[in-house]
């Protein structure tokens, strides 16, 4: 009873909060929408017995994510008129991918409903049963039947964030950062000098 | 709990709602009232460091002094500045409140005695734990005002930089134990260290860890010396500036509940959480909930004493210390702790 109580009540909102993400007309309130929606996705993942799942969609994309989103929409300085003026312009397209997505959809859904295909190459181990905790279960299907693809994404994901900061990177010469090792190796002697010079002499620094 | 109210004649799903509820309510009202007695021993500890008194005057020693500031605040008017995008304004308390009260679900106070006691408890902290955020930088947006968008903008920044840190730290833990679930995690520190001492912190590879975890706390809960987002010297009062009455409140007891928080955490990840200190019989004649409110109270000591006697970061040392100190150190423990498990234990 309380299961089914609760998974219409995440439903629900993950519907109205994904339809308002596209209604409100300030964007940031669009992100905020955004991220109780994807809080909903997560409740609705506990309710489907994947924990697991749950906890890295909030971790991953409503802890990191959509953080750095809700940054960078605050940050832009949004002219509303002018993103409204583009829309029957835009709307073609947006139509476009709206059908390729409901294909996808109906695609996706037929093909589960024919039954699953083996992806794994022959003689690798099988998975553990899923009566053991999620983790451990997650754990053996990714470091043993798939640990090769695991791994392949795995490095290219590293590539493209070592490419990422190659290409951003600029070596800015007007700079003057902070080296904290040579501060800590600068000594009194090194700095200061005891002198007594004539009088009206000076001192040669 | 859920059998005494099946026992009483209900459901079981009825049952489990009621005993959940009551949970909530055995752990959350406690919780404010440790919330108030911290802030006075706050007070009292920062204080006696600088060699004044600190709060003397409401009650004896003091002690209600944060009840009265409660009440204070609570009468006062609750100001909505005119630029402010009114409905945000109001939620952004409300999210920092909530939150500091939620990842309590998975704390431990004693053998089984835990509200949720979920296979991935860590994890869910962690999920929780990266929600925080939220209050601050809606805060500092919807107020419409300078200083406290500058303290959002720095409070999103820190907050990313050091749960990558501890992310990492937590996972030489687990990796350790053997388990998200923090009950096991506890279990496991029993006589972990020599048969006799229990906590995961006299471990040579996991004491470093736990220094990262106490210094990483510290900038995830924005407490000095990493408090830049409420900076009084450059940022007024950082994203709070705008705030009166209770809204302000609900900030203040929400960092408090964060701060106890992150004192549990340490307690239960490093120091043996509910079990004694030292595997010996007669110490476990007081119970478990005890030793991880002494352990809570020692570490808001150090936290405390932190606070008295450090000075504040500056922003871009706060980010070194984050991405290029932490990081890469526990970057290599998370290798050398799974490298010597895997030729200890597994290998």
């Amino acid at each position: 009873m309380i299961q089914v109580l609760a998974f219409y009540l995440f439903a629900t909102l993950a519907i109205l909060s994904a339809v308002l993400v596209i209604m409100s007309r300030n964007p940031v309130h669009s992100v905020l929408w955004l991220i109780l929606a994807f809080f909903n996705a997560a409740g609705l993942m506990v309710l489907a017995g994947a924990e697991f799942i749950a906890m890295l969609l909030v971790i991953v994309y409503v802890g990191a994510v959509a953080v750095l989103f809700l940054f960078v929409v605050m940050m832009l300085d949004i002219d509303f008129a002018e993103l409204r003026a583009g829309f029957v312009r835009n709307f073609p397209l947006g139509m476009l991918i709206a059908l390729v997505l409901l294909a996808e959809l109906v695609f996706g859904i037929g093909a589960w409903r024919a039954g699953s295909i083996d992806l794994a190459p022959a003689g690798a181990t099988e998975a553990a049963p899923m009566a053991a905790s999620n983790i451990a279960a997650i754990g053996q299907v990714l470091y043993g039947k798939y640990l090769f693809l695991f791994e392949s994404a795995g490095i290219i994901l590293l590539v493209a964030m070592v490419g990422a900061i190659v290409l951003t990177h600029r070596d800015r010469k007007d700079t003057r950062p902070q080296n904290i090792s040579k501060q800590n190796r600068r000594r009194p002697q090194d700095a200061t000098v005891n002198m007594r010079p004539e009088i009206g002499e000076g001192v040669q620094l | 709990m859920t059998q005494t109210f099946v026992n009483w004649g209900m459901t079981y799903d009825w049952a489990w709602f009621v005993a959940t509820i009551a949970g909530i309510l055995l752990i959350a009202l406690p919780l404010m009232l440790a919330v108030a007695m911290i802030i006075y021993a706050d007070r009292k500890i920062w204080a006696a460091m600088a060699l004044r008194r600190g709060p003397n005057v409401v009650g004896p020693f003091g002690l209600l002094q944060s009840f009265a500031d409660g009440l204070k605040v609570f009468l006062q008017e609750t100001i909505i500045p005119s630029a402010a995008n009114k409905g945000l304004f109001l939620i952004a308390p409300i999210i920092t409140f909530t939150v500091a009260l939620m990842a309590w679900a998975v704390i431990p106070f004693n053998s089984g005695a835990v509200l949720a006691d979920i296979n991935v408890g860590l994890l869910y902290v962690l999920a929780i734990s990266s929600l925080g955020v939220y209050g601050v930088v809606i805060a500092g947006w919807a107020s419409n005002s300078k200083y406290p968008f500058f303290s959002a903008m720095r409070a999103a920044a820190q907050m990313i930089s050091y749960e990558v840190s501890i992310g990492f730290i937590l996972i030489c833990v687990v990796l350790w134990a053997g388990s998200f679930n923090l009950n096991a995690i506890v279990e496991a520190q029993r006589g972990a260290g020599l048969g006799i001492v229990n906590g995961f912190w006299f471990n040579l590879l996991l004491f470093p860890m736990w220094v990262m975890f106490l210094i990483s706390s510290m900038a995830e809960t924005a407490r000095a010396p990493f408090d830049l987002t409420e900076a009084e010297s450059e940022l007024v009062a950082g994203y709070q500036t705008e705030y009166s009455s209770m809204s302000f409140a609900l900030y203040w007891l929400g960092e408090y509940a964060n701060v106890l928080l992150m004192c549990a955490l340490n307690a239960t990840l490093f120091w043996g959480g509910w079990l004694p200190p030292l595997e010996i019989e007669f110490l476990y004649w007081i119970p478990g909930f005890v030793w991880l409110c002494l352990k809570i109270l020692f570490f808001f000591f150090i936290f405390s004493w932190v606070k008295a006697t450090v000075p504040r970061y500056r922003y871009d040392q706060l980010m070194r210390l984050g991405w290029k100190v932490f990081l890469p150190l526990s970057l290599l423990f998370v290798v050398l702790v799974s490298g010597w498990l895997m030729f200890t234990r597994y290998g």
